[in-house]
């Protein structure tokens, strides 16, 4: 086989990091991507995360206008640091996963806004209530892959995650800072 | 020259480190039986927060030893007993020393820092994991228990001064005797 042929990968991921070939990105790598979360209790802060997502995405970023993501999460999936307290997230007063076993969140907006950074406007819909969610993130390109982060904070009595005497928020606060982390491979139709 | 009692800053230190782990001791039993809930994680942080106090009492409390000696055992104390008494006393000011050191740990290994009254963040030394957090939960209830047995121990050296050697030792650990300072 010619060398030239060979070459082609590694000149194709060498191009790949520039603009020249910019891709659609559509492919979730579920394993590289994460979806965590710090909430404060008394103050500090503890991590948690979410094992379980799938998530879906089209993202061109020399055509952000035109890009989609959508994401479904496991909420039984949750992982926040011990078995008590993963135990007591899923029951009812926080996600009652019985009655609701998913959250999601669907895109209606991807605005630029300067070099890497874009906002992500659409839906988030937890426990049954919708709110409008808008929140930064970054995009750049690594080794063929596109890699999405970002983070916002997210007032959790606003969809009632916390009930009865949860919803004192001088112990656990309100607001709840949520970090993702996705890596999407291009479309298999423009390698 | 030595005088009868122990100083009034050294009996303060005494009788103010009794309430507070006696307190920390309860409070530390009552609070891990109690199911999930916001008032046990407010329980939880104020045990922290005292265990830090204490922590630092009894490093005051230590370096006040050094500078101020105790005053002398009764002379016709044997010397075994001398002995003795001085072992329990290292042996009590070790686990005061090692039970709030076993808690911070535990609780960073267990994922939660200790911000001591929400405002100065301890270090984690320890990263979190799991099997290390349990092993430190067993130290830590195990060393209190060993605390709790040695208090018996000492309580009941008290008594047997008072009651059947009828002498001074415990009286030097009272206000009313106190030295000057």
């Amino acid at each position: 086989m010619p060398a030239c042929f060979r070459l082609f990968p590694v000149l194709l991921a060498a191009f790949g990091s520039s603009a020249l070939f910019a891709a659609e990105f559509n492919q979730v790598l579920v394993d590289k991507s994460s979806l965590s979360f710090v909430s404060r209790q008394m103050g500090v802060p503890v991590e948690g995360r979410f094992r379980t997502f799938s998530a879906a995405l089209s993202f061109d970023p020399a055509r952000p206008a035109a890009a989609q993501a959508r994401l479904t999460l496991d909420l039984a999936s949750v992982d926040a640091g011990s078995r008590e307290a993963d135990d007591e997230l899923i029951g009812k007063a926080w996600f009652n996963v019985k009655a609701f076993p998913t959250a999601s969140f669907v895109s209606s907006a991807i605005r630029p806004l300067a070099g890497e950074r874009f906002e992500l406007i659409g839906k988030l819909t937890i426990k049954g209530r919708t709110q409008e969610l808008s929140a930064p993130f970054t995009f750049r390109q690594e080794r063929g892959h596109g890699i999405f982060e970002g983070t916002f904070p997210l007032r959790r009595l606003d969809f009632l995650i916390g009930e009865g005497a949860w919803s004192e928020v001088s112990v656990v606060a309100n607001e709840v800072q949520i970090k993702f982390r996705f890596v999407a491979a291009p479309a298999a139709s423009s390698k | 020259m030595r005088h009868a009692g122990y100083t009034r800053t050294a009996i303060a230190l005494h009788w103010l480190m009794v309430v507070v782990l006696v307190g920390l001791f309860c409070l530390g039993i009552y609070m891990h039986e109690l199911p999930l809930s916001p008032q046990k994680l407010r329980l939880y942080t104020w045990h922290k927060w005292a265990g830090v106090s204490a922590f630092l009492l009894v490093l005051a409390r230590l370096a006040w030893l050094i500078a101020h000696r105790p005053p002398a055992w009764p002379g016709d104390m044997p010397h075994w007993q001398e002995a003795l008494a001085r072992a329990l006393h290292l042996l009590l000011y070790l686990l005061m020393i090692a039970i709030p050191l076993s808690g911070w740990l535990m609780s960073s290994a267990k994922g939660f820092q200790t911000i001591y009254f929400g405002i100065l963040p301890l270090p984690d030394v320890v990263h979190k994991n799991r099997e290390l957090g349990e092993l430190l939960q067993t130290l830590h209830s195990t060393l209190n228990l060993c605390l709790a047995a040695l208090v018996v121990v000492h309580v009941a050296a008290v008594l047997k001064h008072q009651l059947l050697d009828r002498d001074q030792v415990f009286r030097r650990m009272l206000p009313s005797r106190a030295g000057k300072r």
